[in-house]
């Protein structure tokens, strides 16, 4: 299992904060495939992402219970 | 207070004076304090207020790493933020950040610095709300935020 967490207007749009998925070793830009295909609603492709807490790329391999979140464009400060 | 933690997200007013007071050091001789208030009009557009939420496990280590950045540039500077989450009234404070140096030309840079890596580096958003609507802000920066997929996370200007 992995947890996906999701912020600010991807939050809103499919109305959860937090998903557990049984997506185990594939890639973070299967994830966003997989996510587009499930939430139609979702634009993930040039989403930035973070795995357990650090920027992540598409190509990286998320593993059984890794945190993977969505990162909107930031506008703290 | 000796232990409080230099970095927090808090969801309550931030006590400034408490910011400030954990950069407190013997050899400073400069502390600026910067803080970051809510705005009522942006671009002719009047905000009623804002709400921010954070990834906050994420954001602290940001504000590590924007920390560390800072202590490779100027290493004697010690560095204090705190943001704030939820809703927010105008001119209320979202985030104030602390740094104390032993000369103040390094302490207003330092905390230059470290405000315009807040909005690159770290997980917060804030939403505005309007007299006609709501949206999520991003790149406030108007450019293309991250080129190479990442932030740039290491040392080397701003640009």
């Amino acid at each position: 299992m992995i947890r996906i967490l999701l912020f600010a207007h991807l939050q809103e749009a499919i109305g959860e904060s937090e998903l557990s998925v049984e997506l185990s070793d594939y890639s973070v830009g299967q994830i966003k495939d997989w996510m587009e295909k499930q939430y139609p609603q979702l634009s993930l492709q040039k989403m930035m992402t973070a795995v357990n807490e650090e920027f992540a790329t598409d190509d990286m391999v998320v593993r059984d219970g890794d945190t993977l979140a969505f990162i909107p464009p930031i506008s703290g400060g | 207070m000796m232990n409080a933690s230099l970095f927090e997200i808090v969801d309550k007013p931030i006590d400034i004076e408490e910011v400030r007071r954990k950069v407190e050091s013997r050899n400073a001789g400069a502390i600026t304090v910067f803080i970051g208030t809510v705005r009522e009009f942006t671009k002719g557009k009047k905000t009623l207020h804002l709400e921010y939420q954070a990834y906050p496990d994420m954001a602290i280590k940001m504000f590590e790493q924007i920390s560390k950045e800072i202590q490779e540039r100027w290493p004697e500077v010690k560095v204090a933020i705190t943001h704030r989450v939820g809703h927010l009234k105008i001119s209320d404070v979202a985030v104030a950040i602390a740094v104390s140096s032993s000369h103040r030309k390094v302490a207003y840079m330092a905390n230059e610095y470290a405000i315009d890596r807040i909005k690159q580096i770290v997980p917060i958003w804030k939403k505005e709300f309007w007299e006609d609507g709501t949206e999520w802000i991003g790149d406030q920066l108007e450019n293309v935020p991250y080129p190479k997929g990442t932030p740039p996370i290491k040392k080397g200007e701003l640009s």
